[in-house]
């Protein structure tokens, strides 16, 4: 089999586990002080790299690079992925906000520069949603996409991946160089060990810039407001099945 | 900001509109600077029921909605989406290289339709098939698509969840072209009240290469409501406390017909599938 390179894409985000607040401003959500960890997906978009490697060995999976768009603290995000197991690291330094369509223009360029045969993102970051990253690149660089992936299988140079949709799975295939997309099932991201997070401050981190790269970051959104959901009503412990069904029919309405 | 070319199309609509036809209407419409394409998946003889709440959201806005409807059996699906309020036209790409809502393909025919129509707006369902095809389509438009919108403020200004719907954010599009996905259960949907069906048209063809090819599908076929689109949902939480208490959530759902959901918590700890959070 020929051999592969593999660019998987990282964000930092606010951890999972956390309570977002709205500010009082009402522009944004409190990150000040707030736990930031790997974007869920992306974990499992670096996990499947490796686990490609581990399963058609090294002499095919020839490189697994990370890489990262933010400000400097993008870079614990980067040192993560290399101390799981990525060999090098990429960080697109900017403090600018970055919309995903400047995101995937970024991603382009390093494509173009560091040509990867494959590269994995993670399906949607959990900030803004928007689940669009990995088909923006892959429209810019008229690569194949499967996206949502839950399984993912090279054999030469063509990908078969098994894809969540509504209602079910289904399986495409699409030769490489392709981008996919990960979603959070059947793998489980490994921790990193203490020998292994030692061994990634050895690793190659390169940081280049917007300007490096010749995009020029711009946002075609302007975030007016931000509100914090409708409060939902408080729950009650209810006596019986009557108590319920009564409930239901009468109150709420729904049967 | 409009480039020459365009101007000079618009100054060109312009003479045209004196037509009192519905084509010349259509043409008058267009003036106004308004007008969305929205994008029917088909699904073999039928379509995505999520167009019709995306039909809803585009008619929010001023202008003609056309319908985009691609497949090896668009010309059938086309017949019954001509029927729906609202659709002023139907684009008619019968050919297989868009079933399955191939990204590839698909984005290319709505680029070239979103040119040829001059849309301000596209929309599709954020469905699996919107998610998927849509980001691809904006990247090719140097759009910055607004994904999974629950309201509209205007044409530039739309509502949607961020956080996993922790926060609500109101944002504002400066890009010309707005490329937009719709959460289906805040837009009801459009009706076939029986009016006059609009009139179809042939879509020029596109030349995309198929750069991936689906090979099957293992559609789970369940009478339960899909989670999205349900109209009552029997939602559960840790306090289920095992995959064996959820059971309870299945049976109350299927007895009257919901969809069940599940909390964040609940699908951490184990108790369902992730996909019913």
């Amino acid at each position: 089999m020929s051999s592969l390179r593999i660019l998987v894409g990282v964000k930092r985000v606010i951890d999972s586990a956390v309570k977002v607040r709205v500010n009082s401003a009402q522009t944004g959500v409190e990150t000040a002080n707030v736990k930031h960890s790997m974007n869920p997906f992306d974990e499992i978009a670096v996990e499947e790299a490796l686990r490609l490697r581990e399963k058609h060995g090294a002499d095919t999976v020839k490189e697994i690079v990370v890489l990262s768009c933010g400000p400097a603290k993008a870079q614990e995000t980067l040192r993560t992925a290399l101390a799981m197991g990525a060999d090098r690291s990429i960080h697109v330094k900017t403090d600018d906000a970055l919309e995903p369509l400047s995101v995937a223009k970024l991603l382009t360029k390093v494509v173009g520069a560091d040509k990867p045969d494959h590269v994995l993102l993670g399906k949607h970051a959990i900030v803004d949603d928007a689940h669009q990253t990995g088909q923006m690149l892959a429209g810019l660089l008229n690569w194949p996409q499967a996206t949502f992936a839950s399984k993912v299988d090279v054999n030469g140079r063509t990908l078969e991946v098994v894809r969540e949709v509504d209602g079910g799975l289904e399986t495409v295939s699409a030769a490489l160089p392709a981008i996919v997309t990960t979603v959070m099932r059947l793998i489980e991201p490994r921790y990193a060990s203490l020998p292994n997070i030692m061994k990634a401050k050895k690793k190659p981190l390169t940081t280049v810039t917007p300007a490096d790269l010749g995009v020029e970051i711009r946002s075609r959104l302007q975030t007016l407001k931000v509100v914090e959901p409708p409060k939902r009503q408080g729950g009650k412990v209810l006596a019986s099945v009557d108590e319920l069904l009564d409930k239901l029919r009468n109150e709420a309405k729904v049967l | 900001m409009l480039n020459h070319a365009a101007r000079t199309l618009l100054a060109r609509r312009a003479v045209q509109a004196v037509q009192p036809t519905a084509l010349g209407r259509f043409y008058a419409a267009q003036r106004s600077g308004l007008s969305s394409l929205v994008y029917v998946e088909t699904k073999g003889s039928g379509f995505d029921e999520g167009a019709l709440n995306a039909i809803t959201a585009a008619r929010a806005l001023s202008g003609p909605v056309t319908a985009v409807v691609a497949g090896s059996e668009a010309a059938a699906v086309a017949k019954a989406v001509a029927k729906i309020d609202g659709i002023d036209k139907v684009v008619v790409a019968q050919d297989a290289a868009y079933d399955h809502a191939l990204p590839e393909t698909t984005a290319a025919l709505l680029k070239a339709l979103q040119e040829k129509e001059g849309a301000t707006h596209v929309f599709a369902p954020h469905s699996a098939a919107g998610k998927n095809v849509m980001p691809r389509l904006a990247a090719l438009l140097d759009s910055q698509q607004i994904s999974d919108i629950v309201g509209i403020e205007g044409e530039d200004t739309f509502v949607r969840p961020v956080y996993a719907g922790n926060a609500i954010a109101t944002v504002k599009s400066s890009d010309p072209i707005k490329v937009v996905t719709v959460r289906t259960a805040a837009f009801p949907a459009a009706a076939a009240s029986g009016a006059a069906a609009a009139p179809e048209e042939a879509a020029p063809a596109v030349k995309a290469e198929s750069l991936s090819k689906w090979l099957k599908e293992d559609v789970v076929k369940s009478e339960r409501p899909d989670l999205a689109a349900a109209k009552r949902v029997v939602s559960g939480g840790r306090a289920v406390k095992s995959a064996e208490g959820f059971k309870i959530i299945y049976e109350l759902a299927d007895k009257i017909g919901a969809g069940v959901g599940a909390s964040r918590a609940a699908v951490d700890a184990g108790y369902c599938d992730n996909s019913l959070q």
